[in-house]
């Protein structure tokens, strides 16, 4: 946090000046360490056995916050009879299928709800479409009336089965996995657990590199499980906390420039699922469920009426026949490879420089190779510009310009400062500018070049009548002659009461008649009162500690989500000191230093009649209001690819057999098994001796992702000037690598050379009984700029997490080796050698499924 | 000059004796120093901004004189930041004002060794034209069942987390109109 969020991390230390302790677990030793108490060196990619170790530790000594976890868990539902564990079952969940590498889910679901689980079909679209990121706000289907256990004593109940399910991750088992020395482990469960409860409370902060690993979401969800079983989600200083790394990267999956969503989580069509306006529909709100998704029809229309004003209505279903529908996979990884195989003809950069910031740059590369067409919007030259003149397959002779196809159009962009807009940072808060300039020459903002470009594909078809051209023809697209105002765009996306043309002031006024309009409805509100909230720059100094007007915070300018759960059932603060919103019994109302995330007027006693559903159905005692049974989830009965609760395994590259199950690696991930994406070897195959060690990248605190904000800047640049490895001195001593000396790294897919750095940051762990080395590398050079060097995210093959479709770039194997690697031709022949001895021909198939056969689980193992 | 004056001009001595015991104001003044101005005081206006980098969202205040950005510094009033900026934040000046900063058009044309310079308006046409024609050579109306599938796989685009919000929400919007579905950024990476 201190070297990638630096401004931010000054909340740490002010929190550490009052007492807090402060634990930093990472393989690497960096400027977070060397300001916090603690700093736990761990094994890269064993984050579920390190945190599931903690799970074990707060149940197997019931260090729980027991009342918390009754009231707003659902650790006491019973799950269904059918229900079978990884322990059970040697790393695989109940209902797994080896033909797609997917659960039918109905096992998972709470005992007689079993007719709601995921099938396999259903299961095999939803790591398609990467469904999971839909439940961002909301979850995924769920009967409200479910058969619970008070007393937890109940062997099918979550809280037991959890239990079971982490018995086994003992902190000898951590030790073994995570090379945490026991007595280090137990420091930070103690610390940990005593410094949660009604007095105290613990936030779990990670960075977005938690989620580039092919378990990605189920490390979070066990930092989740931990927050909940210890009372910390919702309470003020509590929570699990994402420190993502670009201005605005929460509002565009808010407002998504991402193939899977519309504004507001709601989902892109599915052909098969969502077929007409009802399917769709549906299958959001999930008629007869808990929560304020019940109302996504009102979310759903308004959305439409933004798209398409008066075209759209209700006869034509809001113009929902216009919208493009999905069929599977179509996410940036896919893309890539898409364009390698020539079915993709144009594509658009817009800030954003794949060449060197996405996994298997040269993948990318070959890929941009091979487009009729490519637009790249940027402020400097980047790598993804210039790949057919200055790439790396150009020293290889792989592309030259001579034979390179692509059109390549470079338009320069507007900076922050040349524009007027919001950004969403990475509490949900947004923030307007102000433009201090006019855009230099040809610079222009993303608003100008997109209005623009719409106008004119919009006048050339002005004359269709082509169905397919009825959608881009209806589309409001009225901004203004010259560049749009950003402040018009903003009031879309807040949306109208179409009668009186007034601004809406919560997506509560939303309706599903037509009668309102409304871009993103968590947005609405924004302009609440015809007021840009945004714009609000009360300075810190003259409000509360909360800061409510400062910008404005999605939803309805709410700072802690779910904060109902800061105070107790009955609606009182769990203490003084942690009181954050609590409910007026004399005024009737919900109130506190927040606005309450909990309808005003309902009170903590209420609870909804028979039959009830959507927002009738939350009890006054229901915090966690967008999930469908009002609970906070220690298990999750439906909705994720990979199983209803966090299991260690192994990252898809790693030398170590996983300890625990026959199941090596996560057995849904995404592959895309073809000769040009190796993956390298590890156990049950052979040759895991090619790549002995792990390594990992992040980012530099002077340097910004692929380098196009950063190496083009003399400061910067001067600051960290060049690509570099870090490696422990154990590893230079077993390698003959030399302290600033030149070494290259190897994978399967690429051989990449560095700078050598030798420090004691880099920690040697002994893992089941061997020493394991972790090299480092930055991510941000590549060939443009004023300093220059190899990309790490070369050496990453594409892997991707189930849920989300996010690849495993923080950890990997590899080999490394003194001196410069070979250049041009010899290059590729040396690491095609690699391949070889590490039996990665063509034609090789990397093992999904694992599990021993169960005679021999049965027997001895 | 006497005694007293020449004693008085040794920042030292006035670092000890002053009010300045840190040495980073008054006492370490020179003539030169004390006849400057910030450009900041002399700034025609300035605009409230947000670093553009990380995700944290600290408040900057740009300093702009005669429609030029002049200098760039953290805004002490944000809760968030409270005046402080990283490196990165720091040098944002550079980012906006760098002579390395492209300016104008390029183009590079199929086979080309060079890049080529292209009027706006031309290549927000030629775009145009492009943008149709890859729609129509891979426009899928129906699937095999004939269910509506309405777009085209034939144009992608990937970016998002730097731009604005309404920048995104227009992007998202006209791409979906015209069928356009393979619309990504940093967010799935």
């Amino acid at each position: 946090m201190a070297e990638a969020h630096p401004v931010g991390f000054q909340w740490v230390i002010e929190a550490k000046n009052r007492g807090a302790t402060v634990i930093h677990v990472d393989p690497r030793f960096s400027r977070t360490s060397a300001l916090a108490h603690t700093h736990v060196p761990v094994r890269a990619g064993a984050d579920i056995a390190f945190l599931g170790g903690v799970v074990n530790y707060i149940l197997s000594n019931e260090k729980d916050f027991r009342e918390y976890v009754l009231a707003y868990t659902n650790a006491s539902m019973i799950v269904s009879d059918d229900f079978l564990d990884t322990e059970d079952l040697d790393g695989l969940f109940s209902g797994f299928d080896p033909k797609t590498n997917t659960y039918d889910e109905s096992s998972w679901m709470y005992a007689g709800h079993e007719e709601h689980g995921q099938a396999h079909e259903e299961s095999h679209a939803s790591r398609e479409t990467a469904s999971a990121q839909q439940h961002e706000s909301h979850g995924p289907p769920l009967p409200g009336d479910v058969r619970r256990d008070p007393t937890l004593q109940h062997p099918r109940c979550v809280y037991q089965i959890l239990k079971r399910h982490y018995g086994r991750y003992t902190p000898e088992v951590v030790e073994q996995l995570c090379g945490v020395p026991v007595d280090k482990f137990l420091a930070v469960c103690e610390a940990w657990t005593s410094n949660s409860g009604r007095e105290r409370t613990t936030s779990l902060v990670y960075s977005v590199g938690w989620t580039q690993h092919s378990v990605g979401v189920q490390y979070i969800r066990t930092g989740a499980i931990i927050q909940l079983l210890l009372g910390n989600m919702g309470r003020p200083g509590g929570g699990v906390l994402a420190l993502r790394g670009h201005a605005s990267i929460q509002g565009s999956t808010d407002i998504p420039t991402l193939f899977n969503l519309l504004p507001g989580y709601l989902p892109m069509p599915h052909h098969a699922q969502h077929v007409d306006f009802q399917d769709w529909i549906d299958d959001i709100r999930h008629p007869g469920q808990k929560g304020f998704w019940a109302n996504a029809e009102a979310y759903a229309v308004s959305l439409l009426k933004a798209y398409f004003g008066e075209a759209a209505t209700e006869e034509n279903q809001w113009g929902y026949g216009w919208l493009p529908r999905l069929t599977g996979d179509h996410g940036t990884y896919r893309q890539a490879l898409d364009m390698i195989d020539g079915k993709i003809k144009g594509y658009f950069l817009l800030g954003q420089n794949p060449a060197v910031g996405s996994a298997h740059g040269r993948a990318q590369r070959l890929g941009m190779a091979n487009l009729d067409w490519l637009v790249v919007r940027d402020l400097y030259m980047i790598e993804s510009a210039t790949f057919w003149k200055n790439g790396p397959e150009v020293e290889t002779g792989e592309i030259t310009p001579e034979t390179c196809r692509t059109e390549v159009f470079f338009m320069p962009a507007a900076s922050h400062a040349e524009k007027e807009g919001t950004f969403t940072q990475t509490q949900r808060l947004l923030q307007w500018r102000e433009k201090a300039v006019e855009p230099p020459a040809d610079a222009r903002s993303e608003l100008w070049f997109f209005y623009h470009l719409g106008k004119r594909i919009r006048a050339r078809l002005a004359s269709s009548t082509l169905p397919r051209d009825a959608g881009i023809k209806n589309l409001t697209w009225e901004y203004g002659e010259d560049e749009p105002s950003g402040e018009a765009v903003l009031q879309e996306i807040n949306g109208f009461d179409l009668s009186t043309g007034k601004p809406l002031s919560t997506f509560n006024e939303m309706k599903p008649d037509g009668s309102t309009s409304g871009g993103c409805w968590i947005y609405t509100g924004v302009f609440a009162d015809g007021v840009n909230q945004a714009a609000r720059r009360k300075p810190g100094s003259e409000q509360s500690w909360v800061a409510p007007e400062w910008g404005w915070a999605w939803p309805a300018n709410r700072r802690t989500l779910y904060n109902r759960a800061s105070a107790d059932p009955d609606g009182n603060p769990w203490s003084e000191r942690k009181a954050y919103v609590w409910w007026d019994g004399s005024a009737g109302e919900w109130t506190g230093h927040d606005v309450p995330d909990f309808e005003k007027t309902k009170p903590p006693s209420y609870r909804p009649p028979e039959g009830a559903s959507g927002v009738a159905a939350i009890s006054g005692d229901d915090a966690f209001i967008m999930q469908g049974d009002g609970k906070g989830w220690l298990y999750v009965p439906s909705g994720l690819i990979d199983g209803p609760m966090p299991t260690h395994y192994e990252p898809a590259e790693s030398m170590i057999r996983n300890p625990l199950y026959g199941q090596q690696a996560n057995p849904t991930r995404k592959v895309y098994d073809r000769d040009d994406n190796p993956t390298n070897p590890s156990p049950p195959e052979p040759h895991t001796d090619v790549f002995p060690y792990v390594f990992g990248t992040s980012r530099l605190t002077e340097h910004h992702t692929a380098g196009g904000m950063s190496r083009q800047l003399a400061y910067l640049s001067e600051l960290q000037p060049e690509m570099f490895v870090e490696v422990s001195p154990e590893l230079a001593t077993e390698r003959g690598l030399e302290h600033l000396g030149w070494a290259h790294v190897i994978t399967a897919r690429a051989a990449i050379e560095a700078k050598v750095l030798v420090t004691d940051r880099m920690t040697p762990l002994r893992i089941e009984g061997r020493i394991i080395h972790q090299l480092w590398l930055p991510y941000h050079w590549g060939a443009e700029g004023l300093i220059t060097g190899d990309s790490a995210n070369d050496l990453i093959g594409i892997t991707l997490d189930p849920n989300v479709l996010i690849q495993e770039s923080k950890v990997g194997t590899c080999d490394i080796q003194p001196g410069r690697r070979p250049t041009g031709k010899a290059l590729l022949a040396y690491v095609e050698e690699y391949r070889r001895r590490a039996g990665l021909i063509p034609g090789h198939h990397t093992p999904i499924v694992t599990t021993r056969a169960p005679e021999d689980a049965d027997g001895q193992q | 000059m006497g005694v007293r004056t020449w004693i008085e001009g040794w920042p030292v001595y006035r670092q000890l004796t002053g009010t300045d015991p840190l040495g980073r104001g008054a006492a370490a003044q020179s003539d030169r120093s004390k006849s400057l101005t910030a450009r900041t005081e002399t700034a025609d206006r300035v605009a409230k901004s947000v670093c553009p980098y990380c995700a944290v969202g600290c408040g900057q205040r740009i300093f702009v004189k005669d429609e030029k950005v002049v200098q760039i510094e953290g805004d002490p009033d944000s809760p968030i930041s409270r005046g402080r900026l990283c490196p990165k934040g720091s040098a944002s000046l550079s980012l906006v004002t760098s002579d390395r900063r492209r300016q104008h058009v390029l183009y590079r044309r199929p086979y080309g060794t060079e890049w080529e310079r292209l009027d706006l308006e031309t290549a927000m046409d030629m775009i145009a034209d492009r943008v149709l024609e890859a729609r129509e050579q891979t426009w899928e109306d129906a699937d095999d069942e004939g269910r509506p599938l309405n777009r085209t796989l034939g144009i992608s685009s990937l970016g998002g987390a730097t731009l604005d919000n309404e920048e995104n929400y227009l992007i998202k919007k006209l791409f979906t109109a015209l069928g356009a579905i393979q619309i990504e950024n940093q967010a799935r990476i």
